[in-house]
């Protein structure tokens, strides 16, 4: 298996073995392994290694152990790994081409068949000694470098007990694209297996191109700002997902002092380019595929989810517009605060010419309320939209990828029909190895029907599985951030009780 | 017929205090009808003076039936060194149709109940603007009934009294012009009074004072009115997010559905809590600093004039020495000087009382609407922190 896994391409072994039938749970992580970790990695033992889909007898026994060997193998850097920067058509930073399934989920002929996941239901209901505890920060945004090759790295601080790491208070530095790298290979190994990747935050060529090129201001300010707090949640909503927590890939991105630059994250570079295509192709074959749905549930979520994509966008729409007119609010209050002002200096009664004055600093005061106001619209109500309405998506591609699976394995079974007509209609001929190779050909369909049928099951267990825990933590996130926000407008409010309360006296005392 | 109660018309009455004292002569404004432009004042009369025919009347006017009035106070010689009341500006729906329009064409965006919710707040933007507009008109009438000389002005009286259509005795359009040409030559007044030399400290540092002051507070009122918009605008984005909350609460059938319909009530709560801090501002700030904006104005004015006396009397001065000179017409130029001496001399006495009671007016004015609005912002924090934290609770109990 050593060997295998330093032989490019091992495709040819994994499938005979599939082929078998029986045995295909070891198989597969086996080439999840390979697809997850470089060639050039001295795997002592692979097949007990896996920090992906596991293997599920190893698991029952125990599974510290099993986490404390992952754990080592995925701290081995290798710097083999520039092997790596190959601008093929793989969104995933992998050298050798395992099952195409992995690399190319979106080009329709997807081998699917190796990932059965029968047995992540074990995984994530005992989930060992170790509780959810982990946090992670973002900070410390750096400009590096000059001019347009200038980027931005940010400080990743992973504060947490469980066993899975080998510190409990680590750091590393990225950039955006490390993080968008990240994403590519979790969405290429997992999406279209059923599973909900959080979105990774979006590009701005703009934005970025104000802060590579332009002085320190205001704008450019906003801009790293909003987008390191978008990325410290991206990364909190990945680990928080109990199987990315542990794929190799999170685990490295966290750990690993150095990383291979993801070029293939550009948006105009080649993969970029196949990206576009693929989700082009993506939304003709969508419309095309007429799914007969057997499952009531599948229907029913899926009208849901769509129902709440139109209002959470709406929502949105409403609260980015708070945030705007808070915004002009503040500015409004604060030119009224200089007026006031001016008027105080001119006014010649004594003390109502002081308390315009007061009125002045009261106003100005009040502005910087609104403008923090404002920031924590922003923050918490309108960012926690944005992130659902990205994340709402993805689940959406979920359920589409479901319909792929399924239109997979309807084709086989067409095809399959099809050559048994042929076989029929070849037992009168008298051709013996046409006949011979029909009856292979077959075979091996019964196979890819069988695998098919096992697909679709899983990935729609899965999903339904991932719908839950997705709603269950949509809830629990919202309600934890509406009530920040509700507690933001709250201080807001408490301040402008004291503001007023001491302006009030000076008002009095007008004589 | 809108009525508008008395509490409400006296929050709406503190931009000039002390009115109605003397009850001898009470008016006031009971009803209005907005019939589409126009909008018809009932003008109500109580009084025990016996210069009037009745004890109690009440007659329709017009907006411009006021501003005949104001420009005939103007226009009245005798009154030259009295402050006249700014006449009340022209009742402006512009906005609230402007928005209802708006309101219109988007309603296809909306859901029925935020469609309903939009109409409700400007249907009440609406009622505000009458509301003011009834207390700008009142408080002008109510200014000139407690000045001593003229609450005894003829053609004030006729105002009230005459129970026919005033328009005969309006301004026609050749008056009209005239008017216009007036305010022309007031702005070349302007130019005159800053070369004039002021004889009198008081007067000197009156006027420095008055034309310094009328810039700032053009320029406050205009910020003031900017963040009004802004908070209703805030009220408005409030109404879309309770709406939207409710749609998806309706369609939520587990037990977040529970905490969407607070939130979403939250919101609804809220939007009228920042409504009101909106109107609020406006009444107590905005409308204070329009109105005495606009009585700084009629400060000027009076200032004007007796600039004018000034130049006159100048004027007298030197027509006299000429004619000394030319030893032709002494005494009609003596005559003249002593006439525009007079008056120049009544102007600067009567004008030094007028500008005193007009600060003492203002002080007064600003002590009162600045106290109301600090206790109403207060009121209304207080508020919102209630149904904040009782939303919190609800929140977190669940």
């Amino acid at each position: 298996m050593a060997d295998t896994a330093r032989d490019p391409p091992p495709e040819h072994t994994d499938f005979h073995e599939l082929e078998d039938g029986e045995e295909d749970l070891f198989p597969e992580p086996t080439a999840t392994e390979e697809e997850s970790q470089p060639a050039s990695l001295p795997a002592e033992d692979i097949s007990t290694n896996s920090n992906g889909p596991k293997q599920d007898s190893l698991f029952d026994d125990d599974p510290e152990d099993l986490f404390a060997e992952a754990t080592e193998e995925v701290s081995l850097d290798s710097p083999e790994r520039d092997v790596l920067l190959s601008d093929g058509p793989s969104p995933a930073i992998t050298p050798i081409t395992p099952p195409t399934s992995v690399i190319t989920p979106r080009i329709g002929h997807a081998h699917d068949d190796m990932f059965t996941r029968s047995s992540f239901d074990e995984i994530e209901e005992e989930e060992g000694g170790d509780s959810f505890d982990i946090h992670i920060s973002v900070s410390d945004p750096e400009k590096v470098g000059d001019g347009m090759n200038a980027y931005m790295a940010y400080k990743v601080t992973t504060k947490t007990s469980m066993s899975l790491f080998k510190c409990s208070d680590f750091s590393v530095k990225r950039r955006f694209s490390d993080f968008l790298g990240l994403h590519s290979k979790l969405a290429s190994k997992y999406l279209h297996i059923g599973y909900i990747v959080p979105p990774a935050p979006e590009k701005s060529i703009v934005g970025m191109t104000k802060v590579k090129v332009g002085k320190e201001d205001q704008s450019s300010n906003e801009f790293v700002e909003k987008r390191r707090s978008a990325l410290e949640r991206y990364l909190m909503r990945t680990v928080k997902h109990p199987i990315l927590l542990k794929d190799p890939d999170v685990l490295q991105f966290l750990e690993s002092s150095e990383l291979p630059r993801a070029v293939s994250t550009q948006a105009l570079s080649s993969a970029g380019l196949l990206r576009m295509v693929n989700k082009a192709a993506d939304a003709v074959n969508k419309m095309t595929i007429k799914m007969n749905e057997s499952d009531a549930w599948f229907e029913e979520k899926q009208q849901h989810f769509e129902n709440l994509d139109v209002q959470l966008r709406k929502l949105h729409t409403s609260v980015e517009s708070l945030v705007c007119h808070r915004k002009e609010l503040s500015v409004n209050t604060a030119q009224f605060a200089k007026s006031a002002a001016m008027l105080g200096n001119s006014e010649d009664h004594t003390a109502l010419s002081r308390a315009l004055s007061q009125l002045a600093e009261v106003e100005e005061k009040i502005d910087q309320l609104h403008q923090d106001q404002a920031n924590a619209d922003f923050y918490l109500f309108s960012e926690l939209l944005g992130d659902y309405v990205r994340l709402i998506t993805a689940v959406k591609g979920v359920f589409d990828h479901r319909m792929k699976t399924w239109q997979k394995w309807q084709d086989s079974q067409m095809l399959l029909q099809k050559k048994r007509e042929a076989e029929a209609k070849l037992q009168f001929t008298n051709k013996p190895d046409k006949l011979q190779q029909a009856k292979d050909e077959i075979k091996e369909l019964e196979g890819k029907v069988q695998q098919g049928e096992r697909d679709f099951e899983q990935i729609s267990k899965i999903i339904r599985k991932e719908v839950s825990r997705f709603e269950k933590e949509r809830v629990k996130d919202f309600k934890s951030i509406i009530i920040k926000y509700l507690e933001s407008l709250v201080q807001t409010q408490q301040q402008l009780i004291k503001y007023w309360e001491a302006f009030l006296p000076e008002a009095k005392a007008i004589s | 017929m809108t009525s508008i109660d008395e509490n409400s018309k006296e929050k709406l009455r503190s931009v000039s205090v002390d009115l109605n004292n003397d009850t001898s002569l009470i008016i006031d404004i009971p009803d209005a009808l907005c019939e589409r432009e126009k909008v018809k004042f009932t003008v109500h009369t109580k009084t025990t003076l016996s210069s009037f025919q009745k004890p109690e009347f009440s007659v329709p006017r017009q907006h411009e039936d006021f501003l005949w009035l104001h420009d005939t106070l103007v226009e009245t010689e005798d009154y030259a060194g009295l402050i006249i009341p700014p006449a009340p500006p022209k009742p402006d729906f512009e906005s609230p149709r402007e928005k209802m329009h708006k309101l219109g064409e988007g309603e296809a965006t909306m859901t029925k109940e935020e469609y309903t919710k939009m109409k409700q707040e400007l249907e009440a933007e609406y009622l505000a603007v009458f509301k003011k507009t009834v207390q700008v008109h009142e408080v002008f009438l109510q200014r000139l009934s407690s000045h001593p000389v003229l609450s005894k002005d003829r053609n004030f009286q006729i105002f009230l009294e005459y129970d026919q259509d005033l328009s005969v005795r309006r301004k026609n359009a050749k008056e009209m012009f005239g008017g216009f040409f007036k305010n022309m030559v007031k702005s070349a007044d302007e130019v005159l009074i800053s070369g004039i030399k002021e004889v009198d400290e008081f007067f000197e540092q009156e006027k420095t004072f008055l034309l310094d002051y009328y810039s700032k507070i053009k320029d406050s009122t205009a910020k003031a009115e900017k963040m009004t918009r802004a908070h209703k605008n805030i009220a408005d984005d409030y109404i879309h997010i309770s709406a939207t909350l409710n749609s998806i609460s309706a369609e939520d059938s587990t037990a977040n559905k529970k905490n969407l319909e607070k939130l979403s009530d939250l919101f609804e709560k809220l939007r009228k809590v920042e409504g009101r801090v909106a109107s609020d501002q406006e009444l107590k700030l905005t409308e204070l600093l329009r109105y005495y904006m606009r009585d700084i104005q009629a400060a000027k004015d009076l200032l004007y004039r007796r600039a004018r006396a000034l130049a006159d009397y100048e004027n007298s001065n030197k027509a006299l020495d000429k004619a000394r000179l030319k030893s032709k017409d002494i005494p009609q130029a003596e005559e003249h000087q002593q006439q525009c001496l007079q008056k120049f001399d009544k102007l600067s006495e009567s004008g030094k009382k007028e500008l005193t009671s007009f600060k003492g007016r203002r002080v007064v004015a600003f002590r009162k609407n600045l106290i109301e609005m600090a206790e109403l912002e207060i009121k209304h924090a207080k508020n919102n922190v209630t149904l904040l934290q009782g939303c919190i609770e609800l929140l977190k109990g669940n």
